[in-house]
């Protein structure tokens, strides 16, 4: 046997993928829905607190900065487990998706809430003051005149963020999570071959392919004339 | 040259304004009586820009009063959003939203503040517009405008609203010097409608023309005010004699 029969035989084995390719369909659409609800609640909850930051209440941005920086330099591997091994001695017992469900979305929160921030804060103060001049409150200003452009800016940063922490769902496959890395881990030990793996990687691609070209879609929409 | 009348619509007094140590204002009095056109000229970091905004509370003033049309804007239980309605502002920089057309500009906020539906607003916004010179522009973005052009829309945005005074903030100085001119043909157009008008620009010729009013500042005072002819050709005030030297060389 050559070796590249050895390879094929190895990472394309077709009677392994035969077999086990039901079970990777079942992890990614695990993964679909994990990553669903963490773009949704993180970019939800870091435009909140980006938002809630613009008030400018010193005590609660001092808040909001200290749980920001800490998500962000928290490996979320570490938060994950934290999430599934500790809150169980506080009578919690959250599920391997919960568990990696709300620590990645909190790290998206964490990373969203800093590029929103920056997004309304890179809007000149002219804009603030042309509204505000023409008898605008300051929340009619924020989210009519301030927040459209802010979101303008931010969509770039954004979305290779989003990307970057959705990935991030493999990491359930620590605390039996059965997404799409999981369910080809066990298939790899069940099968004493790699190729799931593979199927793992086109699943992954199938996956996150679409979003990137999303994103950048989104970014040629939302710019305007300039 | 009317002289302030009994009830001005801008009453300013002892207006101080600290920023941090800096004493910005230093106890301005300014009354503009209704239809006068107050022109303010001053070399930079007299305040004057600050004075301005004062009057619409842009800039909070640490002391002293302003009362706009009856309405004492440094009253904790004034609606400031409301007052800001009659107290149309123009920046050297237009300020225009880039994310809307020349139109939607002008009628935000007819449409969030003065509670106009989307048809009056409109038609509110195209006649601002048409007063403008501008009323084939209302579906350009400001960036498909000129420089001067973005300017006539910011003061349409404002007097859309119909207010009883405008501040103007050197609103030629960041244009071309050949887009200047329609800018200062429409302040002449407002000024003869009849519109009070508060105004911070180095336009000599402009302030020669069609001020009521000159206000010289420096250092956070008033020093001296009196009709055009007057503050340009024998100012009282050594300070104001050297200024106009400066700026007659240039």
């Amino acid at each position: 046997m050559g070796n590249w029969d050895r390879f094929v035989e190895t990472f394309f084995n077709a009677k392994v993928m035969a077999k086990y390719w039901p079970d990777i369909l079942s992890g990614l659409f695990v993964t679909i829905e994990l990553a669903a609800l963490i773009v949704v609640t993180g970019l939800i909850a870091g435009l909140a607190l980006a938002l809630l930051r613009s008030l400018g209440i010193r005590p609660l941005n001092w808040l909001i900065v200290f749980v920001v920086d800490l998500f962000r330099a928290l490996p979320p591997l570490v938060i994950i487990v934290l999430i599934y091994f500790g809150l169980p001695s506080v009578d919690l017992v959250p599920s391997g998706f919960v568990s990696t469900w709300i620590s990645l979305a909190l790290v998206l929160m964490a990373f969203a809430e800093e590029i929103f921030w920056a997004g309304i804060t890179a809007v000149p103060r002219g804009q603030w003051e042309a509204a505000r001049s023409t008898g605008l409150s300051f929340g009619q200003t924020l989210l009519g005149v301030v927040l459209p452009q802010a979101l303008r800016i931010t969509i770039p940063p954004l979305t290779n963020r989003t990307i970057a922490i959705t990935k991030g769902t493999a990491l359930g496959s620590v605390v039996a999570v059965s997404e799409i890395l999981g369910q080809a881990s066990s298939a790899v030990s069940n099968s004493y071959n790699p190729s799931p793996l593979t199927l793992g990687a086109a699943a992954y691609l199938v996956l996150f392919l679409p979003v990137v070209v999303l994103g950048r879609w989104i970014e040629t929409r939302f710019a305007w004339k300039r | 040259m009317t002289p302030p009348a009994a009830t001005p619509i801008v009453r300013a007094t002892a207006i101080h304004k600290h920023f941090g140590a800096l004493h910005v204002l230093k106890g301005v009095d300014l009354e503009v009586a209704e239809r006068e056109l107050v022109f303010v000229i001053g070399p930079s970091g007299s305040g004057k820009s600050t004075l301005l905004r004062c009057l619409n509370r842009l800039e909070e003033p640490s002391s002293g009063s302003v009362v706009v049309d009856g309405i004492d804007l440094l009253d904790p239980r004034t609606d400031i959003n409301h007052a800001r309605q009659r107290i149309g502002m123009v920046f050297q920089s237009f300020n225009l939203y880039p994310h809307m057309t020349a139109l939607g500009n002008v009628t935000l906020a007819l449409r969030k503040v003065a509670g106009r539906g989307r048809a009056e607003a409109d038609a509110i916004g195209q006649a601002a517009l048409a007063r403008v010179g501008l009323a084939d522009r209302a579906g350009h973005m400001p960036a498909q405008l000129s420089g001067g052009q973005q300017q006539r829309v910011a003061i349409a945005r404002a007097i859309a609203l119909e207010p009883r005074v405008m501040l103007f903030d050197e609103p030629t100085s960041a244009l071309d010097p050949e887009l200047v001119g329609s800018v200062l043909q429409v302040m002449r157009e407002l000024r003869e409608s009849g519109m009070t008008m508060v105004v911070v620009s180095h336009e000599m010729g402009f302030a020669r023309a069609a001020a009521d009013r000159v206000l010289f500042m420096d250092e956070g005072m008033i020093v001296e005010a009196g009709p055009p002819a007057q503050i340009f050709a024998a100012p009282a005030q050594e300070r104001t004699r050297a200024f106009i030297s400066q700026i007659k060389h240039h």
